[in-house]
């Protein structure tokens, strides 16, 4: 008995001291997701997304032999649960965390930046956190909503001939913050370009928007318009301005009413034909990358994941993950042991130039004082069931934008 | 609290009406003492702590709902609005004023107080589910004028970065630090609840709630002690509404809308209406459930599904045996976690000679 203990002991610790020292050392980052909560439809296939980069990153050896493990911890789109969140994350040692929610984003900042661990906010959040002096640990990797705003409007100058002198420009908004915010910019906009600018709320949870269609459509007259709304809403938007008769080729939606659960929930791409929607992230499963990670799926002997069909959100999540795993690799540089911190990151990020993934990245250039990396958006129509490139990416009227951003750092 | 009690020996009404009617109630407290403020903090990660600090502001704030739900019989619907109050208030003291924090505090929680009495006034002439639908608009206005009203908000976004507490020069920002800052007030929330309940006034709040023309009847003044509940409640609202807003760094209207006044509503049907120790059991039972139900799922969820759909299960399980949970407990005792515990404590009293 004492024998095969011993022997049991000894190859125990032949075992240990055969294995080789530790030369990788894991890199974690925190990721936060929305799959249960009011936008789920925008969690449930954007998280899948980033968890499949993340896993071709690790097939391919990870960053420099360093691998990288996402934790994912859902909220339910709840601050408090966001909170726990991110200091679970905290404590798994994460180096960047992908923050989702524009309330979350606001709770986080002071934390995020007191630990310094940079924290994205793809597409949503303060806009104010462009500005990398004054918020140097808030990344919005995308463009925020000060520069969707203005895109809108030089998208719907484009389409009203070249110029929107006394043009009519209605922008229907989710009456929560997020939807008020780019509101300072079209306004500023309206006053530069000489269009008349009318605002229509959608109170909360925004189901019910027959009237202020109806306003749009009947009453305003309006020649374009500006849709910025969340969730459920972008889809009762398209079916509503349908019905009283708008056309939708002159509707621009921002970045979270242009996916395809939305065209599918207003009643399908029949419906929708001709309304424009804004992306941060290439639209279609025409991309390298996604035909690598459909490659990994089928050495696996998988089927690639549906969530792949809905192309949106998963290409967003795709675009978040590589711009976090590039701000590693830039930070993994440096240290090539791997034990990178927050602070490495964030340098890292900081030096992401032109990095696109075959098209469906925007060239971004993001510096130690621009955090948006250049605000760039594409513009798609739904046309013959399916998105359709409308402009290449772009990014308008950067002064008016950039000087919103320096008022508010003053403030 | 958790002590055993052998007999009835009071011979004075001082004994009676003691807050702690046995000399080992006090040892217990001291242990009690003892753990949260020293062994807890020294003991346990740092993340730990961080979800002892959401429990603490849950605390707070369900102490206050329970003095107007459990101990007056007002139920109210806009706990989430009234926080919301107290943290704008503070907010915009602290920014605007450059007011240090105990007066932004004390501020938040007394314009709170103000407009939960406003709030209160039609409690005077409606009662149950009529009253619930009154403090459900007061919840909406509120809500609305937050987020419309600049002067209050701070721009188009609603939210102001309020700078860390500091305390004689030593600023509190790490979970640690805010575990104390927090505790401290828990504390003082607890103590001040117990003593409001044993005073005239908590008499008669209870009055009130057991019947309201019989309480009338003994020369209690209706109007004063109801819209002095709703103003006690509002003040602990509001007070939790600005340790929260201290704790993120941010006054944000998103986090106080009406889905946090219904937790709120969980939070001390599930502990027990009308006490003290049910409204921390409930605020702790809801707060940590979802975060134990996580676990749970990440420990075993991957012996029964593949991977990447445990991702997928986890929240949506979560919130379902979230749900199931709370019908499981109220099924098996419908007065709340309180009496669950009280009946554990009965039955060992006698244990093992129960007959």
């Amino acid at each position: 008995m004492r024998q095969i203990l011993a022997i049991l002991i000894g190859v125990a610790l032949a075992a240990g001291s055969a294995m080789p020292a530790a030369a990788n050392h894991e890199i974690v980052i925190g990721l936060q997701c929305d799959r249960t909560g009011a936008t789920q439809t925008v969690g449930v296939n954007l998280c899948p997304g980033y968890h499949d980069y993340i896993r071709l990153v690790n097939a391919k050896g990870g960053v420099d032999g360093h691998k990288i493990r996402a934790v994912e911890i859902d909220h339910e789109y709840k601050v408090p649960q966001g909170m726990e969140a991110y200091e679970r994350h905290k404590k798994e040692g994460a180096v960047v965390i992908g923050v989702y929610g524009t309330p979350h984003i606001y709770a986080m900042t002071q934390k995020l930046t007191e630990d310094r661990i940079p924290g994205t906010s793809p597409g949503f959040g303060s806009a104010a956190a462009a500005d990398g002096q004054r918020y140097p640990y808030i990344f919005p990797i995308a463009a925020t909503y000060w520069s969707q705003g203005a895109a809108a409007v030089d998208f719907t100058k484009k389409q009203l001939g070249g110029s929107l002198k006394g043009k009519k420009i209605a922008y229907l908004f989710f009456d929560n913050p997020a939807g008020r915010e780019p509101i300072p910019v079209i306004e500023d906009l309206s006053a530069k370009e000489g269009f008349q600018l009318k605002t229509f709320a959608v109170p909360p949870p925004g189901v019910e928007m027959g009237a202020q269609v109806l306003d749009i459509a009947q009453r305003y007259h309006a020649d374009f318009v500006i849709a910025h709304l969340f969730g459920r809403s972008p889809s009762v938007s398209i079916k509503e301005l349908k019905r009283v008769g708008y056309p939708l080729r002159k509707v621009v939606s921002f970045v979270w009413g242009s996916a395809e659960a939305d065209i599918e929930a207003a009643g399908g791409w029949s419906v929708a034909e001709g309304y424009n929607v804004m992306q941060f992230a290439g639209v279609g499963t025409d991309y390298p990358v996604l035909n690598e990670i459909r490659e990994m799926y089928k050495k696996e002997g998988k089927e690639a994941p549906k969530e792949m069909a809905s192309t949106v959100y998963y290409n967003r999540g795709v675009l978040i993950a590589a711009l976090h795993v590039e701000a590693i690799r830039n930070a993994v540089k440096g240290k090539p042991d791997g034990k990178i911190t927050g602070e490495d990151v964030k340098k890292g990020f900081e030096q992401i130039n032109n990095f696109t993934l075959g098209g469906l990245v925007p060239p971004l250039k993001i510096t130690a004082t621009d955090h948006e990396g250049g605000g760039l958006v594409q513009i798609w129509q739904v046309k013959g069931g399916k998105f359709e490139k409308q402009t290449d990416w772009f990014h308008a009227y950067g002064d008016v934008v950039a000087k919103h951003v320096k008022d508010a750092a003053k403030k | 609290m958790i002590h055993r009690e052998c007999g009835v020996l009071k011979t004075t009404y001082e004994a009676d009406m003691a807050l702690y009617p046995l000399p080992i109630a006090k040892w217990t407290v001291a242990a009690l003492a003892v753990f949260f403020f020293v062994v807890l903090p020294l003991s346990v990660h740092e993340y730990y702590l961080s979800v002892v600090n959401l429990c603490s502001i849950a605390i707070i704030g369900a102490l206050g709902l329970n003095i107007l739900v459990g101990y007056t019989g007002q139920i109210s619907v806009g706990h989430g609005a009234f926080m919301s109050v107290g943290a704008y208030t503070a907010a915009n003291f602290a920014v605007r004023l450059g007011a240090p924090w105990p007066v932004n505090l004390l501020a938040g929680g007394l314009m709170a107080a103000a407009v939960g009495a406003v709030v209160g006034m039609p409690s005077l002439r409606i009662k149950g589910l009529y009253l619930a639908i009154a403090t459900l608009a007061g919840q909406l206005i509120i809500e609305w004028t937050i987020n419309h009203v600049t002067f209050i908000s701070g721009g188009v976004q609603a939210s102001i970065e309020v700078p860390r507490p500091e305390i004689f020069g030593y600023r509190i920002a790490s979970q640690v630090q805010m575990y104390f800052f927090l505790l401290v007030f828990v504390v003082l929330a607890l103590v001040g609840t117990m003593n409001l309940m044993r005073s005239r006034i908590g008499r008669a709040f209870i009055a009130i709630r057991d019947h309201d023309i019989a309480a009338e009847l003994i020369g209690i003044n209706i109007f004063r002690y109801k819209l002095l509940a709703f103003a006690v409640s509002s003040f602990y609202a509001g007070v939790a509404g600005v340790l929260y807003t201290y704790y993120l760094g941010v006054a944000n209207y998103e986090q106080f809308q009406i889905n946090v006044s219904i937790d709120y509503l969980a939070m001390i049907i599930i502990g027990g209406l009308g006490s003290v120790q049910g409204s921390v059991f409930g605020a702790i039972f809801v707060t940590l459930l979802p975060i134990v139900i996580r676990y749970a799922m990440e420990a075993f969820g991957g012996l029964f599904f593949s991977e990447a759909s445990v991702l997928n299960i986890i929240p949506n399980l979560r919130l379902i045996l979230f749900g199931a949970l709370i019908i499981v407990f109220l099924v098996v005792e419908p007065e709340g976690l309180n009496r669950l515990w009280r009946n554990i404590r009965s039955y060992f009293r006698v244990w093992p000679f129960a007959y």
